[in-house]
Parts: structure tokens; C-alpha cells; sequence
């Protein structure tokens, strides 16, 4: 039972992240870009910042969060995650 | 010194770099040439993928595509990028947990089934052959355009670099170097950038540059720029022309793409842990956001300077125009390599450069007597002409030589190593000689990289038609045939072996056949490569995001209906699962 758990677990945060990294790209990039437009800071219409610059300072934080978060859910789970075989088991 | 020797110089150490890690890396086993031991530090190995996925495309020709995009270029920005996190996320933990060498190996295991690895080898090799073709190309253009080598010269010399350190080191010998070439084509792309963005805004930083006001503190950049190319009847810079549709699919395509691309996802598979897999990728996007944040600042910055060094006063002002005998210096360097064009064709011995296909904008041309578009503008000299434009000295000339080289070496040394696995490992080992021992093996991989290194050579010395539609060939197929099942592998486990064929070849099939309708392939094409012809209103480009869902629901419903996979497999799924 304790397995199923990990991975309920798992889906969770990847549910999360998928969902902010389709809201900046998808989202603000491409399907709201239009209303964001609207918004001016400095000399960036929103939308188009988050086209060009936004969505991939967001992605890159994103990933970080997932390796964080994941490493402190294997640990509540399993106190030894152990080195994983390399190579062929034939 | 003159730039030529200083070139010579600059290109030369990096080379001496390459082959002196190549000597102390070499491979002893099949693990080092196929995943260097599964010992590599996971910021390394960020910095190795990014430079085996930072390509001479991403290099030489992206800002220079963004810059005559404008908005539209987003769809690179955000689907080379974007597709990290579904790596990230979805598919490396798992595989470095599975632990195996290659990604054929993951899908015959999990579909029991040597047919499904064959197939995914076959995609395989397609994708990173149409790939390397273009890297090739990339590395005899450097030579010609900088060292004055003929293409075929330069190819030969590029294919020596690699052959070296791939067939030696393997994955060992490619991680390191890739390193070094990472530094040298970060370095190379940045400090003309930081220049270039002094000069236009006084701000250093191009990734603010770009959000800010001009040197003159009248308007803000992106303003500027919008008003001055809409002024010539080009698209505004920041709103673009494509449909939300296309953009929406061209995007996903890439990201899903990206996603799929072997020669990235095994570099996943030599680290040492799953928790280091996961972080690594978070390194390898932050290497690249380096470079793709700053592209699309280097695009702005340069087509506007660009347009105001051409249209020198108000549009359809009779001395509005730069004259032809005043060009400045490097306008008169890029003449001769062809990436700048002029032609005459009012006679009146000035520049007119305008958007002459925008017919509301024809009569207002006609008005000022310009008979139609006198300067083509090649994408990729705006990386290129770079630190010319820009006034720099010439090391950072030959510096960005050094990084354009780095680029598509790293890109197709990559390359040839997911091919050279694929053959000994995947077919050889997998299929047709089961008992092939471990040094026999290494010695066919390392026969079979150089094969793909000479065949590499090949289509780059004799691109064939297609080049141009490579990238969506590559990513397309990756995003409608490996893609979906290696997800569907891990997060299912009903997913069985009939519905993992059936859709793969169903993606394929489509992806394939609707490029091929528009773009032509050996065959075709059959109709007109245009917006109303197009499925959904969706281009080639975009097609594998369809091809990918219909993999989806090819495997999904003839999945349904057949037997599911044995206890075994559930017990792998299971295994890969925890890491």
C-alpha cells in the first residue's frame, strides 16, 4: 500500500506543475496573449514577454520545484532511495 | 593580427580541447561508450545535453528566424524549451530508474516485444540521421564563411573532430567535451549580445535590454521597433501573422518533440541516480534558458538596427534612404558570402528595404517610386554579422567561429552515438546476435559510429532536397511515434503490445503522409503548402501534435480490446515507478 501512495503522491505534484507549465506557455503565451497585451510593464506587453521570456524563467523554476518536492516526498516514503543498477541484468 | 589567423588560432584551441579530452576520456565498456559509466555529476550532464540539444540551429540561425518572426518566432522560445518539463517530469526519472542503455531497449522490454523495439529503431535512426545532415551542413558553412575552406575541406576536418572523440570516448568522451563546448558557445553567443544591447539601450543585461527604452530615452524598444517595420508594410514585431491555431500546434509539436528526441533522453541515463536525473534537468534548462532568453533579445535589437542602418530618415523621404555606395563595411563582408543581396531595381542607387508583398502597402511605395524590395536578408546573418554590426574587435569574430563549430559538433557527436547504440546495442545485441560479447559489442559500436560519421558526412557535403524540411520531419516524428509510448508505458499498465505498434505506426503513418502531402519527400508534393489546404487550419510544422493524439487513441482502443501484458511487465512498471 505504501507504494501506491508514493505515486499518488507523484501525480500530484506533476498534476500541479503540468498545470502551470500549460497556464504561462499555452496560456498567457498563446491563448490569452491578446488580453495580456493590454498590460504594459516597462517596455513588454505581458503577452508577448510571456511568449518570449516568461514562460522559460518558469519552466526552468518549475523543474527545480518537481526535483525538490519529489526528493522530500522519496524521503517521507523511503528513507534509502539507493543507487539504481546500471547496465544490462542478461 | 589579421582576423583570418586569429580565427585560425581561436577555431584551433578549441579543436587541441576536444581531442585532449577525448585522449583522457577514453571508453573501456559498453557502459561508458553507451551511458560513460552512469557516473556523470548531474550539473554536468546538464551542461553536456545542453549542449547536445543546442544545435547550429539554435546557434547561428535562431535569433536571426525570431528577428524576422517577431511574435510568431515565440513557437521556438517556448517549444524548445517547454519540452524539458514534460522530460522532467514524465519520462527521464523513470527511464534512469529502468537503467538499461537505449530507448528502443525501454520499449521492447515493456512491450515484450522485439518488433516494437525495431520500430522504435527505425524511427530512431530516421529522426537522428534527417538531424545530423543539417549539423554537418552547419559545421562546412562556418568553415567556408570564416576560415575561407571550402565546404568539403571544413566537413572532412569537422567529421575528423568527432570521429576522434565519439569512436574513442563514446558517451564518456562525448559528456566531456560537450562541456567544453557548451562553455565556448555560451561565451561566444553572450558577449556580442552584451555588447550589441550597451549600444542600442545602455543596458548590458539583453534580457532587460530588450524591455527597456532606447540609447536616446525616447520610447521603449519593442515600441520602436513595432512602429518602424510596420511603417515599411511589414507585420508589427510583436503581434506576428500566424493563426492562434497553428501556433497553439507548432508549439505543442516541438515541446512533445523535444520531448521524444532519443539523443536527449539517454543523456538522462548517465547519471547516477533518479533524484539526479530529475535535478539535471532542471540544470540542462537552465544552461539553455542561458542562450534562449537571450535570442530572442539579440533578434530585436539587431532588425532594428537593421531597418534604421537601411532607412535612414522618414519612409518616402527622398533622401530617406541609406545610398548604396555608403554602405558601411560589413554590409560590403556580408555582401560576398551571398547573406546580403541588393539589387537596383528603381535605379535611383539607394536602398529601399520593405515589405513588397503586403498589397495595402503597394501604393503608398509606388507613391515614393520604389519598384519593389531591393535588399534579401539571409536569417542567419543577424548571429553571424553580429559583432561586425556591432563594431566589436575581432576575437569576438573569431570567437563566434569557435561557438558555431561547438554547436554542431556537440549536436551531431549526440547524435551519432544514439545511432551507433541503436545498431550494436538495440539490433545487434537486441536481435540479431543475441551472444555477442561485451568487447565485441563495443567494438561494433564504435564500427558503427564511424560509419554514421561517414554517411553524416555524406548528406551534409550532398544535402539532400529535404533539408529544410528536416525540423519538422524530426520533431514530428518523435512527437507521434516515441513519445506517447514511453508515457503510455509508464503510466499504464494495461498498455499492451498490440496497442503500442498500432499506434506508433498509425502516428507515424499520418505525421509522415501529411508532410510529405504538403512538403514532398522523394514524392510529392500533391497540393499547395498553404493556410486553407491545411488540416484544422494546422501547418506540417504543427502536424505531430495531431499525430501524437492520434497515437494516443490507436493504442488506447486497440489496447481495450486485446489481452493485457504479462505479470512481468506489471512488475516493471511497478519497479520504475519508485525510484
Amino acid at each position: 500500500m505504501k507504494e501506491r501512495s508514493y505515486w499518488q503522491d507523484n501525480l500530484r505534484v506533476v498534476g500541479v506543475c503540468l498545470a502551470i507549465w500549460f497556464t504561462v506557455s499555452f496560456g498567457f503565451g498563446i491563448l490569452w496573449v491578446d488580453v495580456l497585451n493590454q498590460i504594459q510593464i516597462g517596455g513588454f506587453q505581458l503577452g508577448f514577454w510571456f511568449a518570449q521570456q516568461g514562460s522559460i524563467y518558469v519552466f526552468v523554476a518549475l523543474i527545480f520545484f518537481y526535483a525538490w518536492r519529489m526528493s522530500s516526498i522519496d524521503k517521507h516514503h523511503a528513507p534509502s532511495t539507493d543507487e539504481s543498477r546500471i547496465g544490462g541484468d542478461d | 593580427m589579421e582576423l583570418q589567423t586569429l580565427t585560425y588560432l581561436v577555431v584551433g584551441a578549441s579543436f587541441v580541447l576536444y581531442i585532449a579530452i577525448a585522449f583522457l576520456t577514453q571508453a573501456r565498456n559498453t557502459g561508458e561508450f553507451y551511458v560513460a559509466g552512469g557516473h556523470v555529476h548531474p550539473v554536468i550532464n546538464g551542461m553536456a545535453t545542453a549542449a547536445d540539444w543546442m544545435s547550429a540551429a539554435s546557434f547561428i540561425s535562431m535569433a536571426g528566424l525570431i528577428a524576422f518572426l517577431g511574435y510568431d518566432g515565440s513557437v521556438y522560445l517556448m517549444g524548445w524549451t517547454g519540452g524539458y518539463v514534460l522530460l522532467a517530469l514524465l519520462l527521464a526519472p523513470y527511464l534512469r530508474k529502468f537503467g538499461k542503455f537505449t530507448v528502443p531497449e525501454f520499449i521492447g522490454e515493456r512491450y515484450e516485444s522485439r518488433t516494437a523495439r525495431v520500430v522504435a529503431v527505425l524511427c530512431l535512426i530516421v529522426i537522428s540521421f534527417t538531424y545530423i545532415a543539417g549539423q554537418m551542413r552547419g559545421v562546412g558553412i562556418v568553415f567556408s564563411r570564416f576560415l575561407n575552406v571550402d565546404i568539403s575541406v571544413g566537413l572532412l576536418i569537422g567529421m575528423g573532430i568527432v570521429f576522434f572523440y565519439g569512436v574513442l570516448g563514446g558517451m564518456k568522451g562525448i559528456t566531456y567535451t560537450q562541456v567544453a563546448q557548451y562553455c565556448v558557445l555560451i561565451f561566444a553567443y553572450t558577449v556580442p549580445a552584451i555588447f550589441i544591447s550597451l549600444q542600442v539601450t545602455d543596458i548590458a543585461i539583453p534580457q532587460l535590454a530588450f524591455g527597456s527604452t532606447i540609447a536616446d530615452g525616447s520610447e521603449f524598444l519593442l515600441t520602436r521597433l513595432d512602429r518602424v517595420v510596420t511603417d515599411l508594410g511589414f507585420a508589427a514585431y510583436t503581434v506576428g501573422t500566424k493563426s492562434r491555431v497553428d501556433i497553439f500546434a507548432i508549439t505543442m509539436a516541438l515541446m512533445i518533440g523535444t520531448a521524444g528526441l532519443p539523443h536527449v533522453i539517454v543523456r538522462f541515463f548517465t547519471v547516477p541516480r533518479v533524484r539526479d536525473a530529475r535535478v539535471s534537468a532542471g540544470w540542462a534548462l537552465l544552461f539553455i534558458a542561458l542562450l534562449y532568453t537571450t535570442a530572442p533579445a539579440v533578434g530585436a535589437l539587431a532588425r532594428l538596427n537593421l531597418t534604421e542602418t537601411i532607412q535612414t530618415g522618414p519612409v518616402g523621404a527622398a533622401d530617406g534612404n541609406l545610398v548604396y555606395e555608403d554602405r558601411p563595411e560589413w554590409f560590403r563582408t556580408w555582401e560576398e558570402t551571398g547573406l546580403l543581396r541588393f539589387k537596383d531595381k528603381n535605379g535611383d542607387g539607394r536602398i529601399q528595404y520593405y515589405n513588397d508583398r503586403n498589397l495595402e502597402f503597394a501604393d503608398r511605395a509606388a507613391s515614393h517610386g520604389w519598384e519593389g524590395n531591393e535588399l534579401s536578408v539571409d536569417n542567419d546573418i543577424i548571429v553571424l554579422a553580429n559583432p561586425e554590426i556591432a563594431g566589436l574587435p575581432d576575437w569576438v569574430i573569431a570567437l563566434i567561429a569557435a561557438g558555431g563549430i561547438a554547436a554542431a559538433l556537440s549536436t551531431a557527436a549526440g547524435l551519432l552515438l544514439v545511432i551507433s547504440a541503436a545498431v550494436s546495442h538495440d539490433l545487434l545485441k537486441g536481435v540479431f546476435a543475441r551472444g555477442i560479447s561485451d568487447r565485441n559489442e563495443l567494438m561494433a559500436g564504435r564500427i558503427s559510429a564511424a560509419v554514421a560519421i561517414l554517411l553524416a558526412g555524406y548528406l551534409g557535403y550532398n544535402p539532400p532536397g529535404f533539408v529544410a524540411q528536416v525540423v519538422a520531419l524530426a520533431f514530428g516524428l518523435a512527437a507521434s511515434s516515441l513519445f506517447p509510448v514511453i508515457l503510455m508505458g509508464i503510466f499504464s499498465f494495461r498498455m499492451n503490445r498490440q496497442g503500442a505498434i498500432a499506434g506508433m505506426l498509425c502516428g507515424l503513418g499520418f505525421t509522415l503522409g501529411y508532410i510529405i502531402y504538403f512538403k514532398g519527400l522523394f514524392i510529392g508534393p500533391f497540393t499547395e503548402n498553404v493556410a486553407e489546404n491545411w488540416f484544422l487550419g494546422i501547418s506540417p510544422e504543427g502536424i505531430g501534435t495531431i499525430g501524437a493524439l492520434l497515437n494516443f487513441a490507436v493504442a488506447l482502443g486497440v489496447c481495450a480490446v486485446t489481452a493485457p501484458p504479462s505479470a512481468e511487465v506489471r512488475a516493471l512498471v511497478e519497479r520504475i515507478r519508485v525510484p
